[in-house]
Parts: C-alpha cells; sequence; structure tokens
C-alpha cells in the first residue's frame, strides 16, 4: 500500500479556485481504486451530458419520426441496417429515441434538482435558524413525506399537476415538481441539521453582537457554511431523480410519445414486445438507464468517501480526525430517521 | 428510493438518538410514545393527499368527464356529495376512515376496503418473497465483501451492488423475463398462478390469500410448484433492487466491527476467521441493518408497483397503475392511504425491535 502515513493534506486555502471545485478537489485527493470509480462514473456522467447536449446531431432521425424519403420506417424492425439498434411497434427508430431521451432526462434533472436545493435549503435554514413550533410542524412534515414510498408521491403529485399526460414542457415540469416533492425533505433535513449545529457556533453570536439582521445572519454567515455537502446530494438525487422519472413513465404517467422520447415510457411500450422475443424495443432505453444512474452513482459515492477520512483510504487516518463528525451527520440525516 | 451512502462505519455502536440519556422511562413508555406518534403521520399523510388529490377538482369529473353528458355528470358530482364546501368533505372522509370505510371505486363500484383486502395478499405475498431473496443475497455477500474488503471480490460486489440500485426493478424483470421465460422457457411469463391452480386455491374454506400458504395447507402440491414456479422471477427482480442495499449495508457496518479490539482479542484466542465474521463482526453490526430495513419497505412498496406491473401479478400495484389509467381517483386515494398506514406501522415495529436489540435506543 502506498498510502501515505501521514493524512492527505486538504486542499490549502490558496489553491487556484479551479483546484477547489468539487470534483476536481475530490480527484486530486483520490488514489487507487477510489480514483477508478471516481473516473468510471465521470466518463459515463460526461457521455450522459454529451449526448444529452447534441442530441440533434447525434441522433440519426427525429424522435417521432415515422418515415423519410424512402416512405414509413418498418415496425418491430431488428436492429441493423438503416435502424442499427432496430424499430418500435409503433414504427420509431429506437436508437434515435434512446438518444434524444437523454435531453428529457437532463432536462428533468435540472428542473427538480434545482426547485428542490432552492426550496429545501430555505425552509431548512429558516426552519432551524428560527426554530419553536414552525420548526417541529416543519420536521414532521418533512419526516411523514420522506418515510413514505417516494414514487407514490410522485404520483401523486403528477396527477395534481398535469392530470397525467402532457406537452414536452408540462411534461418536463410536471415530472419535475413531482420529483421536486421527493427531494426537498431530504435537503430540508440536511441543512436544518447543519444549521441548528452552526447556530451555536461563536461566529454567529459574534455577527448578532456586531448588530447582523437575521436575515444576513442566515444568508451570509450559516448559509455558506451550510451548503458545504450540497454537492454530494446533488449526484444521488440526480440518479434517482432519473429513476423516479423512468417509474412514472412506465407506469404512464409520462411525457407523450410524439412531445418527447423518454426511456420509461419506452420500456412501458416494450414490455408488450418481450413476451414475441422482440428485445431491442427494451434492452436499449433500459441499458441508457442503468448506464446513466450507474455513472452518477459512482461519482456521488467517490465524493462521499473522499468527503470521509475514514472511509478515503485504508490506513491513512490516524487516532485523530477532526473533519468526519459533518460527514457521518449528513449520512445518516440522509438515509436513517 | 432511499439514497446510496454508506452509513459510517461506526455507526454500530454510537447508534443513532441513543445519545440522549433516558431519564427514566422504561420500554413500556418508549413504545407507548413510539406508538402515538403513528397517528400524526398517517394523518399528516392522510390530509395531504386527500387535498392534493382534489385540487385537480371532483372525481367524477375526472374519472367519467367527456364519456357523460354534463346533466348527468351534474346529477352523479351532486348524489356523491362532491359539490358540498372541501373542509365538509374533508371531515367526512375523515370520519369513514376511522371507521375502515374507504369509499367505492368509481369505474368498477366496489368496496374500496374489499378490493384492498384481496389484492393486498398477492402484494404482501410478493413483498415475503422479494425480502427473503434481498436476505438471502444480500448479507453473506456483505460478509464476504467486508471480509476481503480493497480485494477484488469486493470490488467485483461493490460494483454488482451499485448495478442492482441502478437498474430500474422493471427492466430487471424484462431482461429476467426475455432470458428465463422466452428463450429458455423455463419459467412462466407472468401472472401468479394457472388458472386451474388459482380456481383450486381460490375455493379454499378461508383462503389467506397467499398462494403458497394456502397451497400448503390444502396439501396440494401441484399447485404449490405451480405457484412457486410464477413466484421466482418477480421476487428476484425485486429483491435484487433492496439487497445491494442490505450488501452494502452489512459491508460497511461489518469493516466497522472487525477493527474493534474485542476481534483481535477472538483472533488471538484461535476463534476461526469465518466465525468472526459471521458472528463476532456480524451481531453487534445488525442494529443499524434493522433500522434501515425499516426504510426499505417502503422501497419495496414502491418497487412493488413497478414490478406487479412488469409481471401482472394482480396486487395493489397492478391495480394502482389500472386505476391511475382509468383516473378512478377514489380507488388510488385508498390504495396510497393504506400504503401509508403500512409504512407506519413498519417503522413502529422496527423501532420497537431495535429497542429491544439495543437497550441504548430508549429514550
Amino acid at each position: 500500500m502506498s498510502i501515505p502515513a501521514v493524512p492527505v493534506p486538504m486542499e490549502s486555502p490558496r489553491a487556484p479556485w479551479y483546484r477547489r471545485l468539487p470534483v476536481v478537489s475530490h480527484f486530486n485527493k483520490s488514489v487507487g481504486l477510489q480514483r477508478g470509480m471516481l473516473v468510471a462514473g465521470l466518463v459515463l456522467t460526461g457521455l450522459f451530458v454529451l449526448t444529452a447536449l447534441f442530441a440533434p446531431l447525434l441522433a440519426p432521425y427525429g424522435f417521432s419520426q415515422l418515415s423519410d424519403a424512402d416512405g414509413n420506417f418498418p415496425t418491430q424492425q431488428a436492429p441493423g441496417g438503416k435502424h442499427l439498434l432496430g424499430t418500435t411497434v409503433g414504427g420509431y427508430d429506437v436508437l434515435s429515441r434512446v438518444i434524444w431521451g437523454a435531453q428529457t432526462a437532463i432536462m428533468v434533472i435540472v428542473v427538480a434538482v434545482s426547485m428542490s436545493i432552492v426550496v429545501g435549503v430555505v425552509l431548512g435554514l429558516v426552519s432551524g435558524y428560527l426554530g419553536g413550533w414552525l420548526d417541529r410542524i416543519l420536521v414532521v412534515i418533512a419526516d411523514a413525506v420522506y418515510a413514505f414510498p417516494s414514487l407514490l408521491v410522485a404520483i401523486v403529485m403528477a396527477i395534481v399537476i398535469s392530470g397525467g399526460q402532457s406537452s414536452l414542457i408540462g411534461g418536463i415540469f410536471a415530472a419535475g415538481t413531482a420529483i421536486t416533492l421527493v427531494f426537498i425533505p431530504q435537503y430540508f433535513r440536511v441543512i436544518r441539521a447543519e444549521t441548528v449545529r452552526l447556530k451555536a457556533e461563536p461566529f454567529v453570536e459574534s455577527a448578532k453582537v456586531v448588530g447582523a439582521s437575521n436575515i444576513r445572519i442566515m444568508t451570509r454567515h450559516i448559509y455558506r457554511n451550510a451548503t458545504r455537502t450540497l454537492p454530494l446530494i446533488f449526484t444521488l438525487n440526480a440518479s434517482e431523480a432519473i429513476l423516479t422519472l423512468a417509474g412514472l413513465g412506465f407506469l404512464g404517467f409520462g411525457i407523450e410519445p410524439s412531445s418527447a422520447a423518454e426511456w420509461g415510457f419506452d420500456l412501458n411500450k416494450a414490455l408488450a414486445d418481450t413476451t414475441s422475443g422482440i428485445w431491442w424495443t427494451g434492452l436499449f432505453p433500459g441499458l441508457a438507464i442503468v448506464l446513466t444512474v450507474v455513472g452518477l452513482t459512482l461519482v456521488g459515492e467517490s465524493i462521499n468517501d473522499l468527503n470521509d477520512p475514514r472511509l478515503r483510504g485504508r490506513k491513512s487516518t490516524g487516532s485523530s480526525s477532526p473533519a468526519p463528525v459533518d460527514n457521518a451527520a449528513i449520512a445518516t440525516e440522509v438515509r436513517a430517521s | 428510493m432511499t439514497t446510496l451512502i454508506d452509513a459510517p462505519p461506526t455507526d454500530a455502536d454510537g447508534l443513532l438518538p441513543a445519545a440522549k440519556k433516558s431519564s427514566g422511562g422504561g420500554l413500556g413508555q418508549y413504545i407507548l410514545v413510539r406508538f402515538l406518534l403513528i397517528f400524526p403521520t398517517i394523518f399528516i399523510l392522510v390530509t395531504m393527499v386527500f387535498f392534493l388529490m382534489r385540487i385537480t377538482g371532483d372525481p367524477i369529473t375526472a374519472a367519467m368527464g367527456g364519456r357523460l353528458p354534463a346533466d348527468q355528470l351534474q346529477e352523479r358530482i351532486q348524489a356523491a356529495g362532491y359539490d358540498r364546501p372541501i373542509l365538509v368533505q374533508y371531515f367526512e372522509y375523515l370520519g369513514q376512515l376511522a371507521t375502515g370505510n374507504f369509499g367505492r371505486t368509481l369505474t368498477d363500484n366496489r368496496a374500496v376496503s374489499e378490493m384492498l383486502t384481496t389484492y393486498g395478499s398477492a402484494t404482501l405475498e410478493l413483498s415475503i418473497n422479494a425480502l427473503l431473496v434481498a436476505l438471502v443475497v444480500g448479507i453473506p455477500l456483505g460478509m464476504v465483501a467486508a471480509h476481503r474488503r480493497d480485494k477484488a471480490p469486493d470490488a467485483v460486489l461493490r460494483v454488482f451492488a451499485i448495478l442492482c440500485y441502478a437498474t430500474p426493478v422493471f427492466f430487471a424483470g424484462m431482461l429476467l423475463k426475455l432470458t428465463f421465460s422466452v428463450w429458455l422457457g423455463w419459467l412462466p411469463v407472468a401472472g401468479r398462478a394457472r388458472t386451474s391452480s388459482e380456481l383450486a386455491l381460490t375455493s379454499l374454506e378461508a383462503p389467506t390469500g397467499i398462494y403458497w400458504l394456502d397451497a400448503l395447507r390444502s396439501g396440494n402440491m401441484a399447485a404449490l410448484g405451480d405457484v412457486m414456479a410464477h413466484a421466482v422471477l418477480p421476487a428476484v427482480a425485486l429483491g435484487l433492487l433492496t439487497a445491494g442495499i442490505f450488501l452494502r449495508l452489512v459491508r460497511t457496518n461489518v469493516i466497522g466491527t472487525l477493527g474493534r479490539d474485542y476481534i483481535e482479542a477472538g483472533r488471538s484466542r484461535g476463534v476461526s476467521e469465518y466465525r468472526l465474521v459471521t458472528k463476532h463482526a456480524y451481531k453487534p453490526a445488525l442494529i443499524p441493518i434493522i433500522t434501515v430495513m425499516g426504510l426499505q419497505i417502503a422501497v419495496m412498496l414502491g418497487g412493488a408497483v413497478l414490478t406487479e406491473k412488469t409481471f401482472e401479478w394482480k396486487g395493489l400495484g397492478f391495480q394502482l397503475a389500472n386505476y391511475l389509467t382509468a383516473r378512478d381517483f377514489v380507488a388510488v386515494q385508498g390504495i396510497v392511504v393504506l400504503l401509508a398506514i403500512i409504512v407506519a406501522m413498519t417503522n413502529f415495529i422496527v423501532d420497537i425491535i431495535a429497542a429491544l436489540i439495543d437497550p441504548r435506543v430508549r429514550y
């Protein structure tokens, strides 16, 4: 083992800003197997993002295209020839829909995660800082929603927002908002726990003595310190958002095939094909989901391990490890109640 | 679905709110307080579901809108009382729930409570089977991964765990179906049993609705074999989803306990490595595992909805998907409320078990 006996130095305050970015600093800290996992995750995630960005260039046909200059596409054609991954029962080109699906997925992730971060962080800060009955009520509600199967919460929200199916923008916002409600409790719990801890710190008291207002203390002093762990939750939630979106689509609560390509919806349609041995309509959208989620999970998990010195390297931790408390708190906050 | 973060290894002893020192108050008081906490949880969920579903309008328009002329629609809305103020309807609904009356479904006009008991047993059977698969796969593999930490088996098993989490149950189910039912032809494609055995089992006196149990009780071995064959693929598809999470939990917690002094002491006394891992290190690691298992029940119920749809397993999830398509929101509301109650109850039971195992949890 080539791990040094001294703990790997944390990035010094003087390191250039780009070396202190979340993922970059984690990369520099990593060694061996862990670095391999992080790199594999970054490659898969990068592929996903690039596919989404360049979908119009990469996809041979449009996601709802049923014919070209030579006439209508054949239905349920096996992979090969003009349609590299075959065609579906409705005559869509599977490859094109898989590529366009990345775009839908990334839009839903962005909508869902950014909305839940904003709402969750604000609620967490206010609830943790002000305390009192507001805090108690919010905690009880968050716990109730958190304990409930997330897919069911998303289904209820999808009914509320769109009554089911809808157009591209409407569908993305419906799915995004449905997933948001699932995630808010997670951000809320983490930020609230951090806020409660930070509230007792001397620097908050100093700020009060100097005469800073509650809003200023919350937005500057506590906010900056409480949000360090967000990149970690972000990657984990991005993968969960994809799975929830696919679940909604699979149950028929997605975006109509004529307005966008969605992997879960395609899998729903492919279910009937399996009994007749048609594998290509389901296999490829499914693989797209698996690879994207694996990529995001690998990145998130590597960040989690690297944040926690006890998980980082086997012998690198001495008896004193001052930092890990935060992470331990986060991990327990996020998944146990 | 729960996130995949590993518990920090030391969780095994610094468990949860254990830090709060109890000020008197024994197990009895803890159970009572914890039991009373179930009610606000269920109440909040019921309230949220009720109001959220009503924002979209009344259930009758949602289900029948466009299929009935406007005046008939109005008539039915009035007959069902959906034109009254929403708060009146809400309190009436709460009152009905308290007496176990969930209303009647709109599309096939049957009592929701009867629908829930009929299909609930199928979901229960699927969940039990899947939990068995998850435990049988997850726990031993987790011990292996912990024992061979940072070696090749560990790396392989960690990738396996991530794959389990990353594969949607319906995709896993589809692949299993393709391989074992369509290509190899070993197992049935879908359903819970052949029609003949289904008939034999449902015509029994006081059936439990759990087919393998009914088959065992009536000594119908042919039906038992048939039911088992149908149960394998759904159980594996849903079980693997949770198996990955169990594997990781066991791994992290056993690694935590393996580093302790008493393990070293045991090793120096000549206790075999096998026994050290499976007995000495594993037992203290059990508590955080049981706690998280409570949360896994919620994951499993969510996954069951998708699994049942994939395998046409006629349980609550299958019905939920159907009622959703038909926009029958009375039935949907009933299923969601029942699942909320189940989740709250299982979390209660899990907390009690944790308290029985580790007195420090009681606070």
